[in-house]
């Protein structure tokens, strides 16, 4: 049996997306700036594609920006924010963001503005006090994640979007993990501007977006072209516009299967790990989380040797261990959660999606028990 | 993935040698969890001297469990002279190569040979035992440790040197270090002889004083970085009482941090007399 969990690495792409790709590649090829019938032909897909994409968060299709993926996106509103605004300014984000958010953010501290990085709670949460603290003196631009790639911890980004609107900042959420999961309605939020990824919501790699509040300033990234509204150059990906537009769709119908069988999936797998396997821990707050994510850290026994023997017999799931992330240090999100070493190395997440099922969860729980055994029988880190 | 052969996937899957021998002759214990890897290697040696078992077991990932095994498997029926020639390179050779991020998993094998035979031989503690200076302090590695993988494998530069025995590989401040380490390997810098600094007698109370500023600022910082902290327990004339917390507490690294950090930052911030002992 083969098992795929490993849903917030990526996803399969669905086959509506697929089928409602196929004839952009084959007959509609055309470019949508050209003057004729060619072109013409594609111009409307489009449309309807920022239309889709704009429903799905409650925007306006004039404030969606297509993008290459999530990574492009998060440069873009965070180097495009700071540009736009000139002169010196403060950053803040946490430090559990993905590196798309956090390498961009350090690389303009090192073009000399300032830069907070937000610690977290061995739950995964962020002290609010700590963000009120910085706006107090003054306004700053906002980088946080709507929920955490590696625990699904999800961060209250509407409230920080109030305090940051307040004090007359700005306010970016990298959303790449929630959208499609969770419902992410722009409208009941200030959020001036969100990241999200074609891919980890079943739609091709390649394509992205990013969502830009009207009236908010940001500096294109891409120069070259009067494409989305001038403020990405570059000839549209019509194939893959189409397809991320027939993605958002189908997951804005699939959403309440998220919260309920999906989540009911996790927690089935969840509870079975921990009843089957001793000395096992759940990383991050268990209730505001992605209905799809479990991290689970296994006591004494490294996630890369985990992975190779779930691999062996056809499971897919991902680690924060050194090894898996082929660094030296244990995922950056697990240690800032204070998750001691004896724990962090075993950190192991699986990541579900509407396409898995219970037989699934319960192979999983029948494999999953005898590889944690054997290796810990060979650790010697395990009191015997 | 990484392009593991299919050597070390069956080593990985069905691992030789799996355990400890309950009355070993040599024991050799490296690593530790906070570094992500450790190896415990234990052997024992027939009337003629040759090993005739080994066994270890190992916290790490497929290339770590498929080096101890390896090991285990090479050394059996060898002398002690014979054994303490296989370098990490023989072990990689032995798997059919490791990826070059993997090379520090033959390292830690041929370290816990060395520290099972120097085991057998002084009945050392059973823990790596670490000479000269530390130069990697996230992950515990010494300047001979650094020498000899360089001289071992030929290494160039330092990001081949991160990924043979993981010095540099966290919060890079030794990268300056490494550098000068192999610039010396290929004979083109000579050691840096060390500087003589001349202190004005203290009382003990300016001592102890002096004691305690040097911990606030040169090593609490660093060791709450990793979620530790150190306590001045008692001054003795010139040896320093102190107790490790939190993480360090319970860091095997820790115990050499003790030498290495606190101890080189008292000798060289307060007086070259001090020793530093953990308090029981």
């Amino acid at each position: 049996m083969n098992v795929y969990f490993d849903n917030n690495a990526t996803t399969p792409v669905a086959p509506e997306v697929i089928e409602a790709m196929l004839p952009f590649f084959k007959e509609q090829w055309g470019n949508p700036s050209s003057m004729h019938a060619f072109g013409g032909r594609v111009r409307r897909p489009v449309d309807k594609a920022r239309a889709q994409v704009a429903a799905l968060l409650g925007a306006d299709p004039s404030e969606i920006v297509f993008t290459s993926c999530g990574t492009e996106s998060d440069n873009m509103a965070i180097r495009g924010a700071v540009e736009a605004a000139g002169g010196r300014q403060t950053l803040v984000t946490s430090r559990v963001e993905h590196p798309a958010v956090l390498e961009p953010c350090r690389w303009l501290k090192e073009q000399g503005h300032a830069l907070v990085e937000l610690d977290v709670n061995p739950q995964g949460h962020l002290n609010l006090a700590d963000l009120q603290q910085i706006l107090a003196r003054g306004p700053a631009i906002i980088s946080a994640m709507w929920a955490n790639n590696e625990t699904g911890v999800i961060f209250p980004v509407a409230q920080m979007a109030a305090l940051v609107k307040a004090a007359g900042g700005i306010m970016h959420t990298d959303a790449v993990q929630a959208v499609g999961k969770l419902d992410v309605d722009v409208r009941k939020t200030l959020i001036d501007m969100l990241s999200l990824s074609g891919h980890k919501l079943h739609a091709p790699k390649g394509i992205g977006a990013l969502y830009i509040r009207k009236g908010t300033r940001v500096r294109p990234l891409l120069l070259g072209g009067h494409q989305e509204g001038g403020k990405r150059g570059g000839t549209e990906n019509v194939p893959y516009i189409v397809g991320l537009g027939q993605a958002c769709e189908l997951v804005a119908a699939h959403l309440a299967e998220e919260r309920t069988r999906v989540a009911a999936l996790r927690d089935r797998l969840q509870q079975g790990i921990l009843a089957t396997c001793p000395d096992t821990r759940v990383n991050g707050d268990l209730k505001l989380r992605l209905p799809n994510t479990v991290n689970i850290s296994f006591q004494y026994v490294e996630g890369e040797a985990i992975l190779y023997h779930l691999s062996d017999v056809g499971i897919a799931a991902s680690s924060g261990s050194a090894c898996a992330s082929g660094s030296l240090e244990p995922s950056h999100v697990i240690r800032a959660m204070g998750v001691p070493f004896t724990a962090a190395h075993g950190s192991t997440r699986f990541s579900l999606s509407r396409y898995n099922t219970e037989a699934e969860v319960d192979y999983v729980l029948a494999q999953l028990p005898p590889i944690i055994a054997k290796l810990r029988a060979m650790s010697p880190f395990v009191k015997r | 993935m990484w392009e593991y052969t299919d050597k070390v996937l069956d080593h990985f899957r069905n691992p030789r040698n799996v355990g400890l021998i309950a009355d070993p002759d040599g024991i050799g214990e490296v690593g530790s969890m906070a570094c992500g890897d450790a190896l415990k290697l234990t052997f024992k040696l027939d009337p003629q001297g040759r090993i005739v078992d080994a066994k270890f077991q190992t916290f790490g990932c497929a290339s770590a469990i498929a080096s101890s095994s390896a090991l285990t498997e090479m050394i059996k029926g060898l002398t002690l002279e014979q054994a303490e020639t296989i370098n990490n390179q023989d072990i990689a050779d032995y798997l059919g190569g490791l990826p070059e991020q993997k090379m520090h998993c033959s390292v830690l094998g041929r370290e816990a040979l060395e520290v099972a035979i120097r085991n057998y031989r002084t009945g050392d503690t059973s823990k790596k035992i670490l000479e000269g200076k530390v130069i990697c302090h996230c992950f515990g590695v010494t300047e001979e440790e650094i020498t000899r993988v360089v001289k071992d494998n030929g290494l160039k530069s330092v990001d081949p040197v991160t990924n043979y025995c993981k010095a540099g590989g966290a919060c890079g401040n030794c990268k300056d270090d490494i550098a000068a380490i192999i610039a010396r390997v290929q004979g083109e810098a000579p050691a840096p002889a060390p500087t003589p600094a001349v202190r004005p007698s203290l009382t003990n109370l300016q001592k102890i004083k002096l004691i305690q500023d040097t911990m606030e600022k040169e090593i609490r910082p660093a060791l709450r970085k990793d979620g530790g902290d150190i306590e001045l327990i008692d001054v003795a004339g010139n040896r320093v009482l102190v107790a490790l917390r939190g993480m360090c507490a319970q860091c095997q690294v820790a115990r050499f941090t003790l030498k290495d950090v606190v101890e080189a930052k008292l000798k060289e911030f307060v007086s070259p007399e001090l020793t530093v002992e953990e308090a029981p």
